[in-house]
């Protein structure tokens, strides 16, 4: 079935056909409507799921956590600040391997108050152990949801899956909305490994030594690599039901390409508009779109990139001191690749300032201008 | 006199908690009520430790070591998971320090039993940061040292009183306890697993190296705590009706609970005068809060 809704609304219909047992949540703009739809749900009945309207996010993610690790499906959503507040507790949802789902709509963090978009909340927990997906419309936001649960329940580390803040949250696109029953079968209600259970006297997350812990996060590590491959599978699996697969990477119009535009979110779907237009002048431009950041997908983007003369990686956010996470993580995957292309880094529309096709255009003239870039940092459209 | 205490051992020995501690004691009791099909949810504290360490465990029921600010969310998640897993009758008892309680995990607390959660959440209060070395906490009491209280600025304000936060919320049942008088500790948390809804049991728990007292007297000094009216026994029903539970024989001076610690060591006559006025007005007015419930007052506690 197909509707015309928005990226939130794509989010809480997904989390009503992967059957979550419970949900908590604290509204924070600009993720509010998906915990709304998602409350209206239970309470006309059409999610069998308590809901747990708790008071902050950091008891949000602690009651998911409760949640899962007694063995139910779990799920919440946030944003910004409400993401930077859960951040403590996100280490033991992944520490403690608990397949959570959540979406987190990109918000810049203040001060001063910003409530657009940016990838800075999102990439600032990268090292809590969560997979992380940034998604490029609201189609593929719910299909994510679905194949999140599906990853994680595999893999036993939790989701984090990724929208815009208004672009995608709050833009109405056409949804096909698939049936329960497809659903159903392509993602079987969770059978937890290992959960508190009533007469069996078991002990999880008390205190542990030098002597085991780093074999726990070795395993951890273990199942982060794992993710690539089974996060394919599923995306490969997704595609033969649903018929829209998915990978860690989409290459677009990357054959032959001499220039290829890295990025993420839905900058993806502006930049492909500006590859057709570029390809139809006879430009060799191609685009290459991140879905998966956590793991990092090594392999399919040094074979994306292998051959490529230059990369422009459009980052939406910034390591303070550093720069565009996108980018820094990229020039490291790199490393050590024979021939490897050179990295044009820019950051762009940082706070929800609009990157439009004309923003896409002067990024690829100034690929195509230098040989390297002129500074550590290219700003776009900065008031200097 | 007959004891009802059940003879089932749901704690094991072997655990790892300094001699004399109070916080295993209640624990002890309170699973001893609860029996097996209860889960427990272990807030950053010394249960921490007491519990031990991977892969070890010293109770016989499934446990959870939790974040400190989570006792309350945590708690709420477990119990809507079991449910939604099927397990509708199973007790959580979240299990908290002062720290855990009163200052950091206050707001998780509070949220939690405003929505009226169904589960036990158990304080056993020693009056500081105890696992971190004796740090004060809003729990310690008016005058103590502590490491963050040294004797030259003891702790200026008074212990905050929890029970009456608890009970402000309106919730179906907050009680005090001491393991000085487990038949009393026992009968409340049996009462407690009986009613849905948040409960909150406030715990005394001598802390023999943070209190500086004997090992041997802990037990001792929780009974003279409530023989001194300075931590009284009862129970609060819905937010308004106030039962004390224990009368004392004899109200014994709250210097003989002070001089037994090292903690209090350093206090004045004058000091120790106005403890003991700040304990006679406040069991005073626990008595006519008791009285204005319909309870009758024996001739000796009035």
């Amino acid at each position: 079935m197909e509707k015309v809704i928005m990226g939130n609304h794509a989010v809480s219909y997904g989390v009503q056909l992967a059957r979550v047992q419970v949900i908590a949540a604290y509204p924070i703009t600009p993720q509010t409507q998906v915990v709304e739809m998602l409350s209206e749900f239970c309470a006309d009945g059409l999610l069998d799921a308590k809901f747990i309207k708790v008071e902050s996010e950091h008891s949000v993610m602690a009651a998911v956590v409760g949640a899962s690790i007694a063995g139910a499906r779990a799920f919440t959503a946030t944003s910004s600040h409400g993401l930077a507040l859960m951040h403590e507790v996100l280490h033991w949802a992944s520490g403690g391997r608990l397949p959570i789902v959540m979406a987190n709509v990109n918000r810049a963090l203040g001060p001063g108050w910003n409530v657009w978009t940016e990838q800075t909340d999102s990439l600032a927990q990268r090292d809590t152990g969560w997979i992380q997906f940034y998604c490029e419309t609201n189609q593929e936001v719910l299909d994510m949801v679905i194949q999140a649960y599906k990853i994680a329940e595999t893999v036993l580390l939790p989701v984090m899956l990724v929208l815009d803040a208004f672009v995608l949250s709050h833009t109405e696109e056409p949804v096909d909305i698939p049936d329960q029953a497809t659903v159903d079968r392509f993602l079987p209600p969770y059978q937890p490994k290992f959960c508190l259970q009533p007469g069996n006297p078991c002990s999880f997350y008390g205190l542990v030594a030098p002597e085991h812990w780093m074999e726990l996060r070795y395993k951890m590590q273990r199942a982060m690599e794992q993710a690539v491959e089974v996060t394919q599978q599923v995306g490969a699996a997704f595609g033969q039901v649903f018929g829209r697969p998915y990978d860690v990477v989409e290459k677009y119009r990357m054959e032959d390409a001499e220039i290829v535009l890295v990025t993420s979110g839905s900058i993806v779907g502006t930049s492909r508009e500006v590859v057709d237009e570029l390809r139809a002048q006879g430009q060799r431009v191609g685009l290459l779109k991140m879905r998966m950041f956590r793991p990092f997908p090594f392999a399919a983007v040094r074979e994306a990139l292998a051959g490529v003369k230059k990369v422009a990686v459009i980052d939406r956010n910034i390591s303070y001191g550093h720069g565009g996470i996108f980018a820094s993580e990229l020039k490291a995957a790199l490393y050590g690749m024979p021939n490897p292309p050179t990295v044009f880094p820019f950051i762009i529309g940082l706070g929800g300032r609009d990157v439009t096709p004309q923003s896409i255009h002067k990024i690829v003239q100034y690929t195509q201008q230098y040989d390297k870039p002129a500074e550590e940092i290219i700003w776009m459209e900065v008031k200097r | 006199m007959s004891y009802d205490v059940p003879e089932q051992e749901l704690m094991t020995p072997g655990h790892v908690a300094c001699p004399g501690c109070g916080a295993p004691m209640a624990v002890r009791y309170a699973l001893k009520a609860l029996g097996e099909n209860t889960v427990v949810i272990i807030v950053a504290s010394c249960w921490s430790i007491i519990a031990g360490p991977f892969p070890y465990t010293a109770v016989q029921v499934p446990l959870l070591h939790t974040l400190f600010a989570t006792g309350g969310s945590v708690a709420s998640g477990v119990k809507a998971g079991l449910e939604a897993c099927g397990y509708k009758d199973t007790t959580v008892l979240t299990v908290a320090g002062d720290g855990g309680t009163f200052d950091i995990g206050i707001q998780a607390l509070s949220a939690a039993v405003e929505r009226n959660e169904d589960f036990i959440y158990m304080c056993y209060d020693n009056e500081a940061y105890m696992n971190t070395g004796i740090q004060r906490s809003s729990a310690t009491p008016w005058g103590a040292w502590t490491t963050t209280t040294p004797v030259k600025h003891p702790k200026e304000q008074p212990k905050k009183d929890m029970v009456a936060i608890m009970a402000a919320h309106r919730i179906p049942y907050t009680a005090t306890a001491t393991v000085a008088y487990p038949e009393d500790l026992i009968r409340k948390v049996k009462k407690a697993k009986d009613i849905r809804g948040s409960k909150f049991l406030h715990v005394l728990s001598p802390c023999p190296s943070g209190w500086k007292s004997e090992p041997a007297q802990s037990v001792l000094l929780s009974r003279l705590a409530v023989q001194s009216c300075l931590f009284p026994l009862y129970e609060v029903e819905h937010g308004e009706k106030y039962t004390i539970t224990v009368w004392p024989r004899e109200k014994v001076p709250v210097e003989r609970y002070l001089r037994l610690q090292g903690r209090f060591a350093h206090l004045k006559p004058e000091d120790i005068r106005y403890i003991q006025e700040n304990v006679d007005r406040e069991w005073e007015r626990l008595v006519a809060k008791a009285k204005a419930s319909g309870q009758e007052i024996p001739s000796s506690g009035g």
